[in-house]
């Protein structure tokens, strides 16, 4: 998305701006699309060793501190609200409320990374990190829970990730924001990465019951 | 509000929607973790699964716009979701359909 100061955001291989509008929002969702194979793949592992090692897995979950996940997935939920209300304030030409809502978002986001630091670091101080300084002491087999740790590094980590990356796409689109590059004509690179944050909410939804909720034992029993 | 929309024109949704939006996502965030503390037998999975299916449809629906956008864009965003199907399911029938295999061993 290249600016051209005096052709203004329209591509000369777009017939108008509309036309560029939803090249660029298919774009997009096609990209998302990739992303949803992408975590497929994490899904689909996850899914097929919780099936095998069902009550390793089940243990691994109740290891998992639910008010933590619980606490992230509220936070998650409000910067996809702060981050709705900026592609609002971008469809109205608002560039003031846009530039601040995006700040609310990147604040959320860097709050969710946080609570993130203090669950990883907890897990490496009790030695939950797999590998050889992997040490496990409870019912379930070290292995099969060397294999529940290694997948919830691996999708909490590439979820982190995908937010240090949208924390950079906000950092990048800021100063455009200040030039005044997006009007109410032209602000596909802010809907565009709303769709991108929204996404990362969305596998964060998953992976909250899938973590930290299934198999949990339960204070009250009907 | 306007709620029409002409081609050249988008869709901005009032922020009273994107409020009740917002709100609907944290009730069902409380149920799902209350729900995990209840014990309801096989139906804890399902639940905490279906209630997930259903915040993220109402992400996609609202706060993506998907709602508001062409029948091509349902059919475009919609494709990543379906292949994830098959993906899952044919994945799944295969090893639960394997029962007489035994786990392969892990090492400590």
């Amino acid at each position: 998305m290249t600016d051209h100061a005096h052709s203004g955001p329209l591509q000369h291989h777009f017939d108008d701006l509309h036309q560029q509008y939803e090249a660029a929002n298919m774009g997009m969702w096609a990209f998302i699309a990739q992303e949803i194979m992408f975590f497929g793949g994490l899904f689909g592992g996850y899914t097929v060793y919780r099936y095998k090692y069902l009550s390793a897995f089940v243990e691994g979950s109740n290891s998992l501190p639910i008010e933590l996940g619980a606490l992230n997935t509220a936070v998650l939920i409000a910067s996809s609200f702060t981050m709705a209300m900026a592609v609002r304030c971008a469809q109205q030409g608002l560039a003031q409320a846009l530039l601040r809502w995006l700040l609310g978002t990147m604040a959320l986001g860097l709050i969710f990374l946080g609570v993130k630091v203090v669950e990883y670091s907890h897990k490496y101080h009790h030695g939950l990190i797999p590998g050889s300084a992997f040490d496990y002491h409870g019912q379930a087999d070290p292995g099969q829970m060397k294999i529940f740790y290694s997948f919830y590094f691996a999708m909490t980590g590439m979820h982190a990730l995908h937010m240090i990356i949208g924390v950079g796409l906000m950092i990048w689109l800021i100063p455009k924001i200040r030039r005044g590059t997006f009007t109410s004509e032209y602000f596909s690179p802010i809907e565009n990465f709303g769709l991108y944050w929204h996404f990362v909410d969305i596998v964060w939804i998953f992976l909250f019951p899938l973590l930290y909720l299934i198999g949990r034992e339960p204070w009250i029993s009907l | 509000m306007d709620q029409s929309v002409t081609p050249h024109e988008h869709h901005i949704m009032p922020v009273k929607a994107y409020l009740a939006v917002v709100s609907c996502l944290f009730v069902f965030t409380a149920i799902t973790v209350l729900a995990a503390f209840i014990d309801l037998g096989w139906i804890n999975t399902p639940l905490a699964l279906t209630i997930a299916i259903f915040k993220a449809t109402v992400v996609v629906l609202f706060f993506m716009h998907v709602r508001y956008n062409s029948p091509l864009m349902w059919v475009v965003s919609g494709s990543g979701f379906f292949f994830l199907l098959i993906l899952l399911s044919l994945t799944m029938q295969d090893y639960v359909s394997r029962g007489w295999e035994a786990s392969p061993p892990v090492a400590g």
